[in-house]
């Protein structure tokens, strides 16, 4: 069920998506130095003579950077290479201090793998080409240096991951989502912090458009993307500029871009870079620095073996054991912390349906709304599983558990119990005082008793709203219809 | 003492230690006076005199307390590619003028941990990319056999101060002959280890698939005790080769089995590449080579007829190879983070452009266009990736041979030194001269230069001539107890330079 | 196939060197020579050949070694800018880059 066919046509086009994301690996130390990789410290302390190239110096590769490589491919379930090759990508840039980035070309680590996610009610599968090992360059700080550009080298030779896509998005809504997926992925699997404010991980977004049917357009690059919404935003832009372009007579020429969201008078735009056009012949060749990268089939087991549960794997697990449709299953293992709130809740509540929903619908909402992530939830796992225990054994209706919850949000009190009772929204279930109370009901309204039984159905539902009515509405009404049901005969 | 103290070589400079017959302290003090006198060689680039007087009485002290390393107080100078802490270190190149390095390379820490005293650092072509040390930006070494010709290169600093007896050793490193035709030209002792045996950490890269560390001296034993000091695995070497520490001086010494006094060299197959000894090789140097294989011969060896076929061939393969790697291993002079930077420039670009122009003399610009070119876009194959197939089958011949022989023997170069601006028009020339040291190189192996006698008529009549030793993958021990072998009955090795004085 | 001046402007442009033209007119006309010498070489028939990108793995499996996840370096900044031509507040100084 991928939606590899023709996409949402935008002014008679179909869009195509590719990313490229760098996602910077979670391990202490640089790629091919001993250096901290600890973000914020004062420039260039965190640069040894390797990472500033000084003449002499020589790459040794970080074993923790290769496990998380394998890992990730092992998520994905991608090929890990036996065997990958280190190549030297040569252009000159300040940030750049060997005049070469070490990178893979020929031969990754990660070779294939796909990436699962919903948008909407829809499942999206989307191919992985690649995932290969490299390293991150410096800075560039542009602020006033009398006229000239400051170079911090603290992040050169921090570890990246870069994972590359198939052209299988077709929409910017769905290559947010992919991003959306594979950032909690990597999260989940420890091998990246995941902090897009300090650029641990960043998209670049290959777009291009067409005809459906027709071959793939050119595309162009949107480089370094570090929020889902200015991914969506970026992607949207470009695709109203290149149909703009073509539908003007004109042809996109294949360049790298910039997404500046403020710009066209804040409605975003995407403008193409000069400086790195000219460096395109990067003269790749394989680092002969760095014999070939050989990883054993144990090690690989090893690996397997010490992974944690996947989304993908618990989701399954979820739809097994707990019986949720894959949608709520997937919805409820977006992250470690929304699986682990869906485990303890249920576990208090034994309504596995009833959390989901409660999660993807107010609880998201309202998190959503006071910017909060689920582990500072003001309602916690705990108190939602009680809540909705409530609902489950018929102590409160659906409409008395969301006036609760409110009050859980608020901070009103923490125990669900007493906040029913204050709140008076304890449903009304003993029959026997319900059974007078109709008797009573069925004596005073003699007229609808008489309507009713001369077959007017709509003299039975106002006895039903007269009985919720006395009852202020405590009274269940599926009981309260069954005792008159019963009385009238 | 008979001997003046600068005719020592290192193990009997040691033994003088021992003896108490001299001082590290003197001895230094002695080839400090030395490098003022033969200044006009131009072999120094730079020398700290405190500092080696102040190792000197370290080790001195050192050895008063009953240590006795083999190398303790013995003094020697390090070519300028290895990078030192308390030495400037310039290649040999005007882009790394005033560069200071903020640590030592590990040749230099091992040789330092021996208890050597470091006298200072030595000339050679531009980042180690030349054949006659005339690409130097701090100017041309001269000769000490004749001081109108060139010492070889590019470590020709350290083979002009080994000959001139400035020093008793130095270190040097060999790409694709540097240090096996210098050794050649100036008639002293050197050799190149398989590659991987001597830590790259520290040495300015040329050529990373290429270059190795090795020792120059005057005789196969001297440099075998440098090596086994030199030598071993380096975690900050990706190449380094992890094996046990080599006792190269036990190797050397080892008799061969059935060998005799006489006939040390009994049962040792000694391989002649048909290749090594066309037409076009230089008669004196032929004759003398000869006359070395015969002795060789004399002391119990057998010479067979090998073919290395693509001998000529290494000659551009060599030329793609370490030009392509050399391109990118010189990127990193930008003006930047260290080094030269032009005095005016209009922008960024403008700024690398001029700096690199300024700061990189011809060969080093010819070498990095060669090699940026040939790794370019739609050449790679045609030239990088077809070099490389080449060159295993350059070292799948020698395999070949070596199934036939124990060591390969043949010229080094195919003439004596040149004259002083003698090819300077011609690069080509100059790469084709690379012709026998090459093959070996591209493969990794082990070669040696071992003096072998002088060209006893024509244009350089008493130039110096070298043998050259090849082994299999990590036989240093072989090649060194053949050239000891044949030092014990030869003394080319011991003949030195009419006016490097008392 | 000789190069062209074009490519060796192309090539100096890549390289970041600059030329007179009387330079770059000497640098045509020896890499031109070099590339004679070089031809031979594309007459040899390699196919099935593995290149020999690191010497020793004509005779063994040469695999790369990885250097456990530690951080062994400490700031030493001072003493490794002390051949920087222009620094400010411990950042190199290079002429403004426009992306």
């Amino acid at each position: 069920m991928t939606t590899k066919l023709t996409g949402p046509l935008i002014r008679g086009y179909e869009v195509v998506i590719g990313l490229e994301t760098h996602a910077q690996l979670s391990t202490r130390s640089k790629i091919f130095s001993g250096s901290s990789t600890q973000f914020g410290a004062a420039p260039n302390t965190q640069a040894s003579p390797v990472d500033l190239a000084l003449p002499g110096t020589l790459p040794v590769m970080n074993r923790g950077a290769v496990e998380r490589a394998i890992r990730f491919g092992v998520a994905v379930g991608a090929r890990v290479a036996h065997q990958s090759i280190f190549a030297r990508k040569n252009y000159f840039y300040p940030d750049l201090p060997k005049g070469y980035q070490i990178s893979q070309y020929e031969t990754p680590v990660v070779q294939g793998g796909v990436v699962e996610f919903f948008v909407g009610e829809v499942q999206h599968r989307v191919n992985l080409t690649r995932a290969h090992l490299e390293e991150d360059a410096g800075k560039s700080l542009h602020e006033d240096y009398a006229g000239q550009t400051g170079i911090d080298l603290n992040r050169a030779g921090t570890p990246l991951l870069e994972i590359v896509t198939e052209p299988d998005m077709r929409s910017s809504v769905e290559a947010a989502e992919y991003a959306k997926t594979l950032h909690a992925l990597v999260v989940w699997l420890g091998i990246c912090d995941g902090n897009m404010q300090e650029g641990s991980f960043r998209c670049d977004a290959n777009v291009s458009v067409r005809k459906p049917g027709a071959p793939y357009g050119t595309r162009r690059e949107i480089k370094n993307l570090n929020s889902f919404k200015f991914l969506q935003q970026a992607i949207d832009c470009e695709v109203q500029w290149q149909i703009d372009l073509i539908e003007d007579g004109g042809a996109v020429q294949q360049a790298t871009a910039l997404f500046n969201p403020n710009g066209n008078g804040g409605r975003g735009e995407t403008r193409a870079m000069r400086s790195k056009e000219e460096a395109h012949d990067y003269r790749y060749f394989p680092d002969p620095d760095l014999p070939p990268l050989v990883i054993a089939p144990e090690w690989i087991e090893q690996v397997r073996a010490a992974m944690p549960e996947l989304p993908r794997a618990m989701a399954e697990r979820f739809q097994r054991e707990h019986g949720l449709p894959e949608y709520d299953a997937l919805a409820a293992t977006q992250s470690k912390a929304h699986a682990a709130f869906f485990e303890a809740a249920t576990a208090l509540c034994r309504a596995p349906k009833l959390v989901a929903n409660w999660m993807m619908g107010e609880l998201a909402r309202r998190l959503n709304a006071d910017g909060l992530a689920i582990d500072n939830s003001p309602v916690g796992a705990a108190t939602l599983g009680a809540l909705i225990g409530r609902i489950g054994d018929g102590t409160i209706s659906n409409t008395g558990a969301r006036q609760i919850f409110d009050a859980l949000w608020v901070g009103e009190s923490t125990d669900v119990d007493a906040l029913i009772e204050s709140k008076g929204l304890r449903q009304l279930n003993d029959t026997g005082e319900l059974d007078r109370l109709i008797d009573d009901l069925l004596a005073a309204n003699a007229k609808s008793v008489e309507e009713y039984r001369a077959g007017k159905d709509k003299a039975f539902n106002a006895l039903v709203g007269q009985a919720m009515k006395a009852t202020k509405g405590k009274a269940n009404p599926a009981q309260v219809t069954e005792l008159l049901k019963k009385k009238l005969g | 003492m008979s001997a003046p103290l600068h005719d020592l070589g290192v193990a009997e400079l040691a033994q003088a230690f021992a003896d108490k017959q001299v001082s590290s302290v003197e001895a230094t003090a002695h080839l400090l006076e030395r490098a003022a006198a033969h200044a006009h060689l131009g072999a120094w680039l730079c020398i700290d005199a405190d500092a080696a007087l102040a190792q000197a009485r370290s080790a001195d002290a050192l050895r008063a307390q009953g240590h006795a390393s083999p190398l303790l107080g013995v003094p020697l100078a390090h070519k300028d590619i290895f990078v030192t802490r308390d030495l400037p270190t310039t290649a040999g190149s005007k882009m790394l003028a005033n560069y200071r390095s903020p640590f030592d390379a590990t040749v230099v820490a091992r040789l330092a941990a021996a208890g050597t005293v470091t006298l200072g650092k030595l000339s050679c072509d531009e980042f180690a990319m030349g054949s006659g040390n005339e690409n130097s930006a701090w100017g041309p070494v001269k000769n000490p056999w004749d001081l109108t010709r060139v010492p070889g290169g590019s470590s020709g600093g350290s083979a002009a101060a080994v000959a001139a007896r400035l020093v008793p050793a130095a270190t040097g490193t060999d790409t694709g002959g540097s240090i096996r035709q210098p050794a050649s030209f100036s008639g002293v002792t050197g050799i190149k280890p398989t590659y991987g045996v001597c830590s790259r950490f520290g040495m300015i890269a040329f050529a990373s698939s290429l270059d190795q560390a090795g020792p120059m001296a005057r005789s196969a034993e001297d440099c075998a005790l440098l090596l086994g000091a030199m030598s071993g695995f380096d975690e900050r070497d990706s190449t380094s080769v992890q094996r046990p520490p080599q006792d190269y001086a036990a190797l050397m010494h080892a008799p061969r089995p059935g060998a005799t006094a006489a006939q040390p060299l009994k049962g040792l197959r000694v391989g002649l590449p048909r290749e090594f000894f066309p037409a076009a090789l230089s008669a004196d140097v032929d004759h003398a080579v000869r006359a070395a294989l015969a002795e060789m011969e004399k002391l119990g060896a057998t010479l067979v007829d090998v073919s290395l076929p693509r001998t000529e061939l290494s000659i551009p393969v060599y030329y793609i190879i370490a030009p392509a790697e050399a391109s990118s291993n010189l990127s990193r002079f930008d003006g930047v983070r260290y080094g030269h930077r032009a005095a005016k420039y209009t922008d960024l670009l403008d700024m690398y452009k001029k700096t690199r122009a300024e700061g990189f003399g011809p060969e080093v610009k010819r070498r990095i266009m060669i090699g940026s070119y040939v790794l370019s876009h739609g050449y790679y194959d045609a030239y990088y990736l077809q070099a490389q197939k080449l060159r295993r089958m350059i070292a799948d011949d020698f395999q070949r041979c070596f199934a036939e022989c124990d060591v390969i023997a043949g010229p080094v170069a195919p003439s004596v030194a040149w004259k002083l601006g003698g090819q300077n028009d011609d690069p080509v020339a100059n790469y084709l001269a690379d012709i026998f040291t090459l093959p070996a190189s591209l493969a990794g192996l082990p070669g040696m230069s071992v003096p072998a006698g002088f060209a006893a008529s024509g244009e350089g009549a008493g130039m110096p001539v070298g043998l050259q030793l090849i082994g299999n993958y990590f036989q240093e021990g072989a090649l060194l107890h053949a050239a000891h072998a044949f030092q014990q009955a030869t003394d080319w090795h011991r003949r030195a330079p009419q006016g490097v004085g008392a | 196939m000789a190069l062209t001046p074009e490519d060796v402007a192309r090539i100096a442009h890549l390289a970041r060197l600059e030329f007179q033209p009387a330079e770059q007119a000497a640098m045509l006309g020896q890499l031109n020579a070099f590339f004679s010498i070089v031809e031979q070489m594309s007459a040899v028939d390699t196919r099935g050949v593995e290149p020999l990108h690191t010497p020793l793995s004509a005779i063994s499996d040469v695999t790369l070694r990885l250097r456990d996840d530690v951080v062994t370096e400490s700031d030493q900044r001072e003493l490794n800018q002390r051949s920087a031509p222009a620094v400010e507040d411990g950042l190199f100084l290079v002429p403004r880059v426009v992306e």
